[in-house]
């Protein structure tokens, strides 16, 4: 194998293991303000139980997140130095920006966040707990900004040629707001809070299934599905926006991604298909002229197809960009019904007796992950062959002086100490799931006297 | 070029990115070398002591790193990856160690069992001491340099950077460390772990004091062009001459029992010596062995000067943000350490 397939297969290694961290340390941050805050303001001791349970998982995903993390910055400079070289100027700005406005926020108040609930008061603990939730916002906005960069530059002009071209900045703004940084940095952040909120529906719907920490595990369930209905519902938008920056800027991706070839043709979109690469067709359910729709609003509106573009200027894993682009898709809307569902029956006031929902919500956690992973692969792999679009090709992008045999070696490290890794999350986890937000079974109230009617008349 | 205050901006990247990597070897200078400490201390109660010590700051600490990378990234790309891809080995097996190590930090008091605890612990320790180590080296590579061509790429092969004059850095980056996170430690326990690290301490002194007598002659005699500087500048020996007496003056202090002072002066060495490297270097960052023209300069590495601007302003705001909270954060956690429920 060569060093462009392995470097990519390390760095889609790589990234996607940190991807699984970041989103829930964004959304269980954001649920933990909730629930301090609420805690602040009434004082209920069963909020500051759950603050303090949800830290605690908290500090698990958020250690990984630090740890894979690293490895990310240090990455673009030991596999990818044409492309740092090319792009330091714009790419690690932003990077530099996160450093110092956001990682340095996010890690600095953790301590206080983890070690101080009982050093300082109550209000000082509230604000290190917003501080991390913000530090771990501004994180997302610095590294969406610089990825977005990528998909649709702006702000730059290009200085040099051949191998010695670099990108500058010409206007900082144009850059931080290119045309997709807003509408991706929505998405990313939606997608966040639906991994944090549906870790923390999971875990106590499994509490209320197995009658442990009932009235407390109903207080977390209410605030984490207000946070999912909103989120999921939110996601339909800002994911439509997206496709919609997409189509404009990046063409030959929105081909890939509903596997469309006629080069200027009606473009049909599909609930689910299967891409065939050599006579260029799709099968499966299709919504006629459905893209030509979401593009002009006319089911006639001429999209261009993969064919406009010539075959080294488009991505050519068709078939995957299309399969992770519908899983996403697919998994979204999955979320807005069960969202809903849950919305609708606590409305009815049924909503802990509904088992078969409980068990929905217990597996649901893996849904928004696999999503989030999905998505990022679509995007990623339908932006090539460019990682710069237009601009730097990926096979032009390498470090010179790294070997196969290198990049082979460190994917082999990095996948034991990754799954070593993922094991002792699991662990974790379970482990602290498991002894619950309030030691001593104190909270343990069951049987409750509806379950055991249920049961016997049943 | 533009300047301000008479320097170019490049020049001023460089004082901040030189000022970063300072912090980070100044903080986690001290969580490294407490952690290479850990072995050492055989008691359950004094191992999780050492480890709390550090618990709510290392976290805080390792962020230094995290903005170092990325000014060095947005200041000087060519740099970033010149010395990143050429240094592929050492700098994976540093990510390795670095995740090893918080993990390590992580998940060792989360069971009670005797294997998992002293597994940890030993995880834990190595690669403390390994990332320590490798620190050194990396700076070792750096003052030695390394074949870069005209095309800014390094052509040599990753095993010359396995020499001894780094080597000898390295051991000499990790007692500094040992020392200071011996002090750190002091600072932080009572009784008769505190005891204990006052005399390990007082060894961790000697030890850094040899090695660096050691470094300093073998520098002099087979690196004469890292002194030019101070031969043709008399008043710069000043530096070097204030970094002997910041290091002369940590036992002195110790055996005074002052603690904090001490803690002082060792950070104030590390800041020293990184000082005395910076100006043999400048305006050179990584020196070709090829031909002195190829090598990597604070201006033809540096990024455009609207970039360097805008991150100038950046660290402006940034970095006294990042001091206020650090101050805070180590505020809140003053004093000697205290065993509770939120401990590791």
């Amino acid at each position: 194998m060569d060093v462009e397939i392995l470097s990519r297969l390390q760095f889609a290694l790589t990234i996607s293991f940190h991807y699984i961290y970041p989103p829930l340390s964004i959304g269980l941050g954001l649920i933990m303000v909730i629930m301090e805050g609420l805690y602040l303001r009434t004082g209920d001791k069963q909020y500051e139980d759950l603050a303090r349970f949800w830290t605690r998982i908290f500090a698990v995903t958020f250690g990984i997140g630090v740890a894979t993390g690293i490895v990310m910055e240090f990455e673009f400079g030991t596999n990818w130095a044409t492309y740092s070289r090319y792009v330091g100027d714009i790419f690690g700005s932003a990077l530099a920006a996160e450093g110092i406005f956001a990682f340095a926020l996010e890690s600095g108040f953790l301590g206080v966040l983890l070690f101080g609930w009982d050093r300082v008061k109550p209000a000082v603990h509230f604000i290190a707990t917003v501080g991390v939730w913000l530090g771990s916002m501004f994180s997302a906005i610095w590294i969406v900004v610089a990825n977005s960069w990528q998909q649709t530059p702006a702000g730059y002009h290009i200085v040099g040629t051949g191998m010695e071209a670099r990108a500058e900045i010409t206007d900082f703004w144009a850059m931080v707001f290119n045309p997709s940084s807003v509408e991706r940095l929505s998405h990313v952040w939606l997608g966040s809070f639906l991994a944090g909120a549906f870790l923390v529906m999971s875990v106590h719907a499994w509490y209320l299934l197995h009658g442990r920490f009932g009235d407390i595990s109903k207080k977390a369930f209410r605030i984490a599905l207000l946070v999912a209905v909103v989120s999921s519902l939110a996601q339909l938008f800002a994911g439509h926006k997206s496709a919609e920056v997409v189509a404009e800027h990046q063409p030959a991706k929105l081909a890939a991604l509903e596997g469309h070839y006629d080069s200027l043709g009606v473009a049909d979109m599909y609930l689910i298909g299967w891409v065939d690469k050599e006579n260029k067709k799709v099968t499966g359910i299709r919504i006629p002229g459905g893209l030509s729709f979401l593009t002009g609003f006319d089911f006639k509106t001429r999209v261009k197809g993969l064919d406009y573009f010539g075959e080294e200027d488009r991505p050519s894993a068709v078939n995957a960009i299309f399969q992770f682009y519908h899983i996403m898709v697919a998994i979204g809307m999955a979320l807005i019904a069960i969202s809903l569902a849950g919305l609708y029956y606590w409305w009815r006031g049924t909503l802990f007796e509904k088992r078969w929902l409980l068990w929905g919500f217990v597996g649901a956690v893996l849904l928004p992950q696999i999503a989030n992973q999905a998505g990022w692969f679509a995007a990623e792999m339908g932006r090539q062959p460019w990682v710069v679009y237009g601009h730097l090709r990926t096979s032009d992008a390498l470090s010179k002086s790294v070997t196969a045999n290198h990049v082979l070696f460190s994917i082999i490290l990095f996948t034991i100490i990754y799954i070593f890794l993922f094991t002792l999350f699991v662990y974790m986890m379970n482990k602290k799931i498991q002894h619950g937000p309030v030691s001593g079974e104190l909270m343990d109230d069951r049987p409750r006297q509806k379950d055991m009617t249920k049961k016997i008349t049943d | 070029m533009e300047t301000f205050l008479g320097l170019e901006y490049s020049t001023w990247w460089f004082l901040v990115v030189g000022g970063v990597f300072s912090g980070y070897a100044i903080l986690d200078g001290f969580d490294l070398g407490a952690g290479a400490w850990h072995l050492f201390l055989k008691k359950e109660k004094s191992r999780r002591i050492a480890l709390n010590a550090i618990g709510p700051v290392w976290d805080g600490n390792e962020v230094w790193l995290v903005i170092g990378g990325g000014a060095l990234f947005a200041g000087f790309p060519d740099v970033y990856a010149t010395v990143f891809s050429a240094m592929y080995i050492p700098f994976i097996l540093f990510l390795v160690m670095l995740i090893f190590r918080a993990v390590s930090i992580e998940f060792r008091s989360k069971e009670n069992m005797n294997w998992w605890r002293k597994s940890w612990d030993r995880a834990y320790s190595f690669s403390s001491i390994l990332l320590a180590f490798l620190l050194g080296v990396v700076l070792g590579n750096i003052l030695l340099g390394m074949p870069i061509g005209a095309d800014k790429e390094f052509s040599g092969s990753w095993l010359s950077f396995i020499n001894p004059y780094a080597i000898l850095v390295g051991f000499c980056s990790l007692t500094l460390f040992m020392m200071h996170g011996a002090i750190y430690l002091i600072m932080k326990t009572e009784g008769r772990l505190y005891q204990k690290m006052a005399i390990l301490a007082r060894r961790a002194i000697i030890a850094f004091i040899v090695i660096f007598a050691i470094t300093t002659i073998y520098t002099l005699i087979y690196l004469p062009h890292l002194s030019d500087k101070f031969k043709s500048n008399q008043w710069l020996f000043i530096v070097p001459l204030l970094a002997m007496l910041s290091i002369a003056n940590i036992p002195r202090l110790v055996t005074k029992r002052k603690y904090v002072q001490s803690f002082v002066f060792s950070a104030l060495t590390i800041a020293l010596l990184l000082i005395v490297v910076a100006i043999e270097l400048y305006p050179v960052m990584i020196i070709s062995t090829i031909d002195p023209a190829y090598s990597l300069t604070v201006q033809n590495a540096s990024s455009s000067e609207k970039s360097l601007e805008i991150m100038l302003i950046f660290a402006a705001i940034g970095v006294p943000l990042v001091a206020i909270y650090t101050t805070f954060v180590f505020w809140t956690f003053r004093g000697k350490v205290t065993l509770d429920d939120h401990s590791y």
